[in-house]
């Protein structure tokens, strides 16, 4: 006979879990928080599958009791019955028990290690985030955890108490009759053979059913996210003749691969009658030589019914705990990663900051293959208006991350007022910077929220008097709640332009010594983006400022203005003095009226 | 509901079929019992060995006929299972490309792949077992009752007391718990959002230093995922050792009565274990009834979704609508072809308004436009200039006034022909997997190369191709991402120019590209495209500026209709977009 595919693949899947040590050691290092529920658990395990087990031999006794007109044995039936009951409330109360605290544990092991992972996101360093996608984070502290969650609670409740089934199915049959015993244990392999001869011919099918449904997917998601232009070009009729062509095919491999699968069920259905027959024959043979009872062989048949479940159980638990190990090793993988250094034990916290930034010989660059900049210096003193202007790529949001330390010079550095800015603590460096980014960013609440975030303590009067500064109070008034007014993830249905007005407004709200704007006016329209302009102009004033600008004619009136290429700055001063150097600044600000 | 009944009654024959055979296997199965009691009572009971192997026997054909009758039903379910999810899919995906813009805004493309996918799955799934098992399992737990009673009266009360028991706490627990099962994945879709939105605004938070508040907010979320998890947890932890202590006390008072039964002379030993047995047989079912009904309910659910879209009124039945009114109104529905009226396009007092908005996003626009001429259209972001084209080819009605192509109103053309005279080139310039000659035959199926290569050129786009070893072979990858932004434009522009449309619409489609390619691709399509009708919108001046007519919108209203040099004299909101653009001696210098 071959061996047996299924029993194989639950040994390898044992296997596969036992070598990866580690992950299995920390997860039950983190179980370990729970030993007393656990050892709670295990112990009312055993002593249900006990009582279940026991059930059957006690209905035997009964029957036993009950043999025919005129003989039958009340005191004796009547002390059976009594067990039974007893066996059964029993087993319901400590079964429901296990249940619950099984729960308990699961639930709390996952929330352990999902709150970990989540606080550990906060800690890592932006590079991080910039290398990742967020996809693949979300999914590994939702998804992966949740499957995690799902093999814990699966492992605990099936597994034990299927080893224990069949331990003890396979010891009270023994004990009635070691005969009859083996033909259970040697037929009861014949369904896994059949199952897995089933498994290996549909394989073929479900592997070209979801190739198919692959093809399938990809197509639909093309189509259908660009729907508007497949219908600009009335290109419907052939989208659906394609995506007909598809689906059939797809259906006659999903007809093949649902039908075999769904042999399976039957077939191991048939092996067991088998079974059961097989019992029913030798049993019955034994009874009339008087080997067992009546009542012992109904004990045999009803075990013959259950014996092969756990089996069956089983190997789906070792399949999930296989996943759920896999699934811990990736939430593991995120707990890992490197967090940022602490900031050192002599970091100083800000006070009065003038505003005055230092670059001296600073070198950076993402990947060490790649410098990007090269000897930096810059010195900007005290409410200066610097603008930083350059083709994309030439650096500009990277002097952002610098200056708000998302990243670290790899050599020299940045001061402020003098004070290295490695010797501040982060909170209170970013404390005096304000920054409002290109990409908008917003949470889902309110408006009012929104607006608050830098400041959660403002008061109503001092929310509606930085939406008014930021232009955004006409147009938060038209919404239908106004301030209390929810938007949705990624501010839901907010226009590009007002996202970046809300930004703008949450700055409003607590303005630092320090501002940071990176094409913070980009997506608003030219009319409303001078308003905002002029209001920046105010506020800049006496302030230090960083700006980027795509529209060469929002700088026109900084103090200096730093021309980026490539990494360096390679042209630097006011914005007439440029202009006469006919250098690459004169080229950019032509471009922009090169049209007739 | 009724839809997918519709589906599944195209194989009537098919759908019955399932079932009965499923029943045909269960009433087999419900002989076992019996052959077992004869066993013990005959076979034991008068020492026959031969019967004892005659009723063997008859346990194993019991079983062969299950498992052919079984395997029998398992293919009509599947057959009709898959049927009905690849007619469903069929149909989803055919209304999903006849669905209006506007219905489209309102659903959403993302969820439409989810319903075209895992929920048609999720039917597809839940009608196979229901044609498997909705019979089944009933049959037997009734089927078992029923054989009780014929066993022992007696038996067969207590039956009758237990199976309804153990019904009501099964759907009891079931009835409590779907709906927190639902809460819990609402609160896990919290947490996914909030883990979401940490990813997304890392510097932002960072920046105003609220780490520490972020964490907590996830804690207080998680929380109460957990509290929801463990209620819920706690009720359905009830299930299991309830039925079985409910169905083991049951067997208890079975065995008592059975001993007195027995005791009379009225009820003999295998009987009695025949009936122990009906009682564990129930059990087994009403637990899969109970997987079966969480199963169900969920494929009801999504055939309710994939039904939201499938009743959505699609173009064609807005299309008939329109025509009906016009006809009504006494228009005669126009063929292609028909004589030419003055001017070539006119808008006539056209207002609009998003479905469930507020506002108007257009009101009281009219213009008109001469063949051949070149109009800009310039204004703020959400002025209304994508909504006035989208009016054009019908992916929107106008709600007041009317849009008139040749005299004559464009609800009075047939849909598809309309949308082939007009070429169009989307705010977001999309590409499709495939190469660039299959693109640009999007424009034209019967294109010939050099029509594409002229079309590429005067897009601006020959270099690309030409730069190519592949030239029009070149594979363009999905999303066109291994193209820059520049080039997927003039891609799109290429694609538009290779139909020969009698209308051109660029939609702000020449904003990655630097001011001398703009400038040059608008000299190009002027000169190699003289009868065409172009509109061109930009936020850029200098873009429309050289267009012979520009129209000026502001929040959805015409604040001037005209050429560079009159609107700047004429129109205040011009006036300003220039300045915000432009130096004040330029725009002094147009003026004069």
């Amino acid at each position: 006979m071959k061996p047996d595919n299924k029993l194989k693949k639950t040994l390898t899947g044992i296997k596969s879990i036992a070598g990866q040590r580690e992950t299995v050691k920390r997860i039950l290092g983190l179980i370990g928080r729970y030993r007393i529920l656990v050892f709670i658990s295990l112990l009312l395990a055993a002593m249900t599958t006990a009582l279940t087990l026991y059930i059957p031999i006690l209905t035997g006794n009964a029957v036993d009791c009950i043999v025919s007109e005129g003989e039958v044995d009340f005191s004796g039936l009547l002390a059976v019955l009594l067990k039974i009951a007893a066996a059964a409330l029993f087993s319901g109360v400590f079964q429901w028990l296990m249940n619950h605290i099984n729960n308990k544990i699961t639930y709390h092991v996952v929330s352990d290690v999902r709150v970990k992972a989540f606080n550990h996101l906060e800690e890592l360093p932006t590079a991080y985030f910039d290398t990742h996608k967020t996809g693949d984070i979300v999914s590994r502290i939702i998804a992966d955890i949740d499957r995690f969650s799902d093999g814990v609670l699966m492992g605990f409740t099936q597994f034990f108490t299927g080893v224990m089934t069949i331990l003890g199915t396979l010891f009270f049959m023994l004990y009635i009759n070691p005969a009859i015993a083996a033909v259970v244990v040697v037929l009861t392999p014949l369904s896994f053979v059949v199952a897995s001869f089933i498994a290996k011919r549909t394989y073929d099918m479900f592997r070209r059913q979801s190739e198919c449904s692959g093809e399938l997917t990809a197509f639909a998601d093309e189509m259908i996210n660009n729907i508007k232009t497949v219908k600009a070009f009335e290109k419907e009729e052939d989208c659906r003749e394609r995506f007909g062509e598809i689906n059939g095919r797809l259906s006659e491999y999903s007809q093949r691969a649902t039908f075999y699968s769904s042999i399976t069920n039957p077939a191991t259905r048939f092996v067991n009658a088998m079974v059961y027959a097989a019992v029913g024959i030798t049993g019955a043979i034994a009874a009339m030589a008087g080997y067992i009872s009546v009542g012992r062989l109904t004990s045999f048949l009803s075990y013959a019914n259950q014996y092969t479940k756990p089996f069956n159980e089983i190997s789906g638990v070792v399949t999930e705990l296989q996943n759920a190990i896999a699934c811990a090793g990736r939430v593991f993988e995120l707990i890992d990663e490197k967090t940022i250094e602490p900031d050192p034990e002599r970091a100083m916290e800000l006070s009065e900051v003038e505003g005055r930034v230092d670059i001296e010989h600073m070198y950076f660059s993402y990947v060490p293959e790649k410098p990007l900049i090269e000897d930096m210096n810059l010195k900007v003193n005290k409410g200066e208006r610097v603008a930083i202007v350059g083709p994309t790529g030439c650096g500009k949001s990277t002097l952002i991350n610098l200056l708000m330390r998302f990243y670290d010079p790899v050599t020299g550095k940045i001061s402020i007022d003098g004070t290295d800015s490695r010797n501040i603590k982060r909170a209170s460096l970013r404390e005096n910077f304000g920054m409002v980014l290109q990409e908008t960013w917003l949470k889902s609440g309110t408006i009012r929220e929104n607006i608050a975030y830098g400041k959660p303590n403002a008061s109503m009067e001092e929310v509606e008097r930085a939406a008014k500064e930021a232009f955004a109070d006409a147009f938060i008034r038209r919404m239908p709640k106004g301030y209390d007014t929810v938007i949705g993830e990624d501010g839901g249905s907010l226009s590009q332009g007002q996202k970046q007005l809300l930004c703008i407004a949450r700055l409003m709200l607590k303005i630092p010594p320090v501002l940071i704007l990176d094409e913070a006016t980009s997506s608003i329209d030219t009319r409303t983006e001078i308003k905002v302009q002029s209001a920046f102009a105010k506020l800049m004033e006496g302030r230090t400022s960083f700006v980027v600008a795509h529209r060469l004619s929002t700088i026109k009136e900084s103090d200096v203005i730093l021309v980026m290429k490539d990494g360096s700055i390679i042209e630097q001063g006011g914005h007439e003095e440029l202009l006469e150097r006919k250098g690459f600044y004169h080229k950019l600000y032509m471009s922009q009226f090169a049209a007739s | 509901m009724k839809r997918l009944i519709g589906y599944a009654g195209r194989y009537p024959i098919y759908s019955l079929l399932a079932p009965l055979f499923k029943c045909l296997e269960a009433c087999f199965e419900l002989f076992v019992p019996l052959v077992v009691a004869n066993m013990i009572d005959i076979g034991i009971g008068t020492g026959s060995m031969a019967y004892i192997l005659r009723q063997g026997g008859l346990l194993i054909g019991l079983g062969l006929i299950g498992l052919a009758c079984s395997i029998t039903a398992q293919w009509f379910a599947a057959k009709v299972a898959v049927s009905t999810g690849t007619a469903l899919r069929e149909d989803l995906f055919s209304q999903v490309t006849r669905l209006s813009y506007s219905e489209l805004d309102s659903i959403g493309t993302s969820t439409l792949l989810t319903r075209l996918t895992s929920d048609i799955n999720q039917v597809q799934n839940g009608v196979n077992m229901f044609l498997r098992l909705f019979m089944r399992s009933p049959f037997i737990v009734f089927g078992a009752m029923i054989m009780a009673f014929g066993v022992d009266k007696r038996g067969g009360l207590i039956f009758a007391v237990a199976v309804p028991l153990l019904m009501i706490v099964v759907f009891a627990i079931l009835l409590l718990s779907m709906p927190m099962y639902e809460k819990v994945q609402r609160q896990l879709d919290k947490v996914m959002l909030s883990t979401g939105e940490n990813l997304q605004g890392v510097r932002v938070i960072r920046a105003f230093n609220r780490q520490e508040s972020e964490k907590k907010a996830f804690k207080e979320e998680n929380d109460l995922l957990v509290r929801l998890q463990i209620f819920v947890g706690r009720i359905s932890a009830l299930l299991n050792p309830l039925t079985v202590v409910i169905i083991n006390l049951a067997i208890v008072a079975l065995l008592y009565c059975g001993a007195l039964q027995v005791y009379s002379g009225m009820l003999t030993q295998g009987k009695l274990v025949a009936l122990v047995n009906y009682m564990s047989q129930i059990l087994v079912e009403l637990i899969k009834l109970a997987n079966l009904i969480i199963l169900i309910s969920k494929a009801i659910a999504c055939m309710g979704r994939v039904n939201a879209v499938l009743s959505v009124k699609n173009e064609s039945d807005i299309f008939a609508d329109a025509a009906g009114a016009l006809a009504e109104g006494g228009g005669d529905v126009l063929k292609v072809g028909d004589p030419v009226g003055e001017p070539f396009l006119e808008f006539r007092d056209v207002s609009f308004a998003y479905r469930d908005a507020k506002a108007d996003s257009l009101s009281g626009i009219s213009f008109s436009v001469k063949k051949g001429e070149t109009i800009g259209i310039i204004g703020a972001t959400g002025s209304g200039k994508t909504t006035l084209i989208n009016l054009i080819p019908r992916f929107y009605d106008v709600e007041e006034g009317g849009i008139y192509l040749e005299g004559k109103d464009i609800r009075e053309y047939p849909l598809m022909p309309l949308r082939r005279r007009i070429g169009l080139v989307p705010q977001k310039s999309v590409l499709f997997s495939g190469t660039v000659r299959e693109n640009m035959k999007w424009g034209r199926k019967e294109a010939t190369d050099e029509e594409i290569y002229r079309a590429l050129e005067t897009a601006q786009a020959r270099e690309i191709v030409d730069s190519k070893r592949e030239g029009l072979d070149l594979m363009i990858e999905q999303r066109g991402s291994n193209l820059s932004g520049g080039q997927r434009q003039r891609f799109a522009i290429a694609r538009a120019l290779v139909r020969r449309p009698d209308i051109l619409i660029m939609d702000d489609s020449a904003s990655a590209l630097d001011f001398a390619t703009d400038a040059a691709l608008r000299r190009a399509i002027k000169e190699n495209t003289d009868d065409m009708t172009v509109f061109i919108i930009s936020q850029r001046v200098s873009t429309v500026r050289d267009s012979g007519k520009i129209l000026v919108l502001d929040e959805g209203r015409a604040m001037g209709f005209g050429t560079h040099r009159e609107l700047i004299k004429s129109c205040d909101t011009y006036r300003e977009i220039c300045l915000s653009q432009m130096t004040a001696e330029e725009v002094a210098r147009d003026e004069a």
